[in-house]
């Protein structure tokens, strides 16, 4: 088999009750990694936008989307990993400080044009929004300051409109 | 009992009287969603319902009875109830209904479920369920039935008010009876099927994300006709799929006007006539020698409707390795899942063949045609024809003999279910009813029953043999009760050899003939006294000499459900057998004996 390469697939289907286990039932059930999952509304009265982050060989991934279509609420499956797309996550890290090392946690802030929303006399905790990598990359920064607790929202993605050409 | 379904009890004989007048649906206005329910069943054109009444349900049953259109087929288990309602589909190519309970109820359809999932059944199962406001309290009686059923459904349904039930309704059946066809779930709270709403005859409805492919992709199509002509060995495999889709005519066509052999999966027996020349036998892991070498050597593989399951292809590394693959489903999902696909066509195998055949230029086959008759000449199907002790594959082709292959067969699961596939001379789709993909045992006497019930519903008449071992008859055996009670003329062969006799072979062959807990016999009852006590014939065979004549006494049996115990040989095997891990040429055959 191929190698493993990570995937962010885009689903639109439709805000059925059964819809959502559905879909998380049909990774679980056939051995499919989940690296992210995040739903809500889309553009659409009644629909929902779910953006996946999975990892497989072409043949897995292959399989996944398939198995998606075949689901009966799902309106549209779309492997963004071909094409173009923005992609955003954002990340809740609320980071242990003193006041040695705040003016250093605020300084790596800054750098990664996050903010600080919310502080204690012994912690901060920081907002940061971008790619995965980026949110990765803040995360690793932090860390040894002493992370206390992480809340991320798991990649949200649309295709690209505009390439550039004229 | 005193739903409005007029039964007189007498005799065991138990008959609902038909009074069915043709339906005409009027818009009602202002009545309990059991009412609608009930009407947009009959909209269906259901006829026959499976199942137990229970608490949640008691609203439901009532309208049913005074509706008075449907039979309702009480059955002993509701495993029993969701097995004949597959079996009714199988057969009829109509969707079964179900009918149960909630809580226990629902959870004794989940093996039914699972089987018609497994085997593209189209089936809808109506569950009771506790009140709206009640779910998720632990109630009495109270599962969640969409979350256990949910990875065997093709998809389920909660109804949350008395006005959408119609609209619900609609779309189960479109989506079991459509596609691929599957299960579908309805999960009914009680007080939503007594709550009011209007009901109102409606046309089919369209589901938004749900649209079967019908049709080929003409390119492709042409791609494969262009590579079936050039082709020097071709092979046909085809599967449940041809069945479903009602394919097997054009199937026959390919197969004859082009000079192309057939073989088949378990789920596609039927589909082409066993006494053809072109015929292979079915292949995989006890195929035939002729079946299993010609894909081995193939230089094009025509799969319809078959999805390459581990049980056809053996060590899939080494399967058909010098074939291009032409793949015909209508999943897509299956086109290339197990086995590299060269020209995958997604669509509805009947649809596809219909513009596939004109297409193909009969492709020179002749020194191909003639190597395969070489195989089956040197390695045919083997048992001992003349051995003074009973053989299990005698049982089948005699009855094969004496039916002409007109019956239609059941089986259940094991060693039987595979002498049936070897040994039955199969003409007509829809002729084997199997678990094929799940392996159910328990599967083939409440299924037979179903299969009766859809020839009294208008299917076509043939005589029912259920062929089931020992084991799985003792799994649902309760059912005999229904079919007495019903005095459906299913007849029931028990091969029974005293063990669990695929779990006995394996101990044999890779156990060190250690038969854990494989040995029936030391508990087994007396199989004919069982029939006569739930109000069967009970016959039982024990020589080679009373087959015959006790095959004809059971197939004229007039008075409802035959019983034959069928004492056969436990020492016997199903040969060939391609070992867990092999390539398919790399067979076990049958010893031959020693002359």
């Amino acid at each position: 088999m191929g190698e493993m390469k990570e995937h962010t697939i885009s689903v639109l289907v439709e805000q059925t009750f059964d819809a959502l286990p559905r879909i998380a039932g049909l990774f679980s059930g056939r051995g499919y990694q989940i690296d992210s999952i995040s739903v809500g509304e889309a553009e659409e009265p009644g629909m929902a936008r779910m953006t996946i982050v999975t990892r497989g060989d072409d043949g897995v991934i292959e399989q996944i989307t398939k198995q998606l279509n075949k689901i009966v609420n799902v309106v549209k499956v779309t492997d963004l990993t071909y094409e173009p797309f923005v992609e955003r996550e954002l990340a809740l890290v609320k980071v242990t400080a003193t006041q040695s090392t705040r003016s250093e946690i605020m300084q790596i802030v800054n750098i990664f044009r996050a903010k600080i929303v919310d502080i204690s006399p012994k912690t901060l905790t920081v907002e940061c929004t971008g790619s995965r990598a980026k949110v990765q990359a803040i995360i690793g920064m932090l860390r040894p300051f002493g992370i206390r607790e992480i809340s991320r929202t798991g990649s949200v993605a649309l295709r690209r409109e505009f390439r550039g050409e004229t | 009992m005193g739903m409005g379904i007029e039964t007189s009890i007498g005799q065991g004989d138990i008959r609902t009287r038909d009074h069915r007048s043709p339906v005409e649906l009027e818009p009602i206005y202002d009545v309990s969603g059991a009412e609608i329910l009930v009407r947009a069943l009959a909209e269906q054109g259901v006829k026959t319902l499976f199942g137990i009444p229970g608490g949640a349900v008691l609203g439901l049953a009532d309208a049913i009875g005074r509706f008075g259109r449907f039979r309702w087929v009480l059955t002993k288990h509701e495993q029993g109830a969701t097995h004949a309602a597959d079996g009714y589909a199988r057969y009829s190519g109509r969707v079964g209904v179900v009918l149960v309970t909630s809580g226990p109820g629902s959870t004794n359809t989940v093996t039914g479920i699972a089987t018609a999932y497994m085997d593209s059944s189209p089936i809808v199962v109506l569950t009771g369920q506790v009140p709206l406001p009640m779910v998720g309290n632990d109630a009495f009686q109270e599962v969640d039935t969409i979350g256990v059923t949910r990875p065997i459904t093709k998809h389920s349904f909660l109804l949350r008010s008395a006005g959408e039930i119609a609209e619900t309704v609609r779309k189960a059946f479109y989506i079991a009876g459509s596609g691929r066809p599957g299960p579908v779930v309805i999960d009914m709270p009680k007080d939503v099927l007594a709550a009011h709403a209007d009901y109102l005859p409606g046309e089919p409805v369209v589901v938004r994300g749900y649209k079967p492919k019908i049709f080929g992709h003409a390119h492709q199509i042409s791609r494969a006709a262009e590579r079936i002509s050039r082709s020097r060995r071709p092979v046909l495999y085809i599967g449940g799929g041809v069945v479903a889709s009602g394919a097997s005519e054009w199937v026959r066509r390919l197969a004859i006007e082009h000079q192309i052999p057939v073989t088949s999966t378990l789920m596609g027996l039927g589909a082409f006539p066993t006494d053809h020349p072109l015929w292979l036998g079915m292949l995989g892991m006890h195929g035939t020698y002729a079946a299993n070498m010609a894909i081995q050597m193939a230089d094009v593989i025509i799969a319809v409707g078959a999805r390459f399951d581990d049980r056809v292809t053996g060590r899939v590394a080494d399967f058909a390795p010098a074939a291009d693959i032409i793949h015909i489903d209508i999943d897509s999902s299956v086109i290339g899942r197990n086995v590299q696909v060269d020209i995958p066509i997604v669509g509805d195998a009947r649809h596809v063949l219909v513009d596939l055949v004109p297409l193909v230029k009969t492709p020179d086959s002749r020194e191909w045609l003639e190597q395969i008759q070489r195989w089956r000449a040197e390695h045919p199907l083997w048992y001992d024809r003349n051995s003074d002790v009973l053989k299990p594959q005698l049982v089948i082709e005699k009855l094969g003999e004496i039916t002409d292959g007109e019956a239609v067969i059941v089986t259940d699961v094991g060693q039987h279910q595979m002498w049936t596939a070897q040994f039955y001379r199969f003409k007509h789709p829809r002729t084997m009813i199997t678990s094929g993909g799940l392996g159910t045992m328990g599967f083939g006497l409440p299924a037979a029953i179903g299969v009766a019930v859809a020839q009294e519903d208008g299917a076509p008449r043939r005589p029912i043999v259920a062929i089931v071992g020992d084991g799985g008859f003792q799994m649902t055996m309760e059912e005999l009760i229904t079919a007495a009670a019903y005095r459906l003329p299913v007849k029931i062969f028990v091969i029974n050899n005293g063990y669990l006799g695929m779990v006995r072979q394996w101990q044999e062959l890779f156990f060190g003939r250690r038969y854990v807990a494989s040995e029936l016999f030391r508990a087994n009852p007396d199989i004919a006294r069982v029939a006569e006590s739930m109000g069967a014939l009970g016959m039982r065979v024990e020589h080679p000499g009373e087959v015959q004549e006790a095959i004809e006494k059971a197939l004229a049996w007039d008075r409802g459900p035959v019983v034959v115990d069928f004492r056969v040989d436990p020492r016997e095997n199903v040969f060939p057998m391609v070992p867990a891990g092999a390539a398919l040429h790399e067979m076990i055959e049958a010893k031959p004996s020693e002359e």
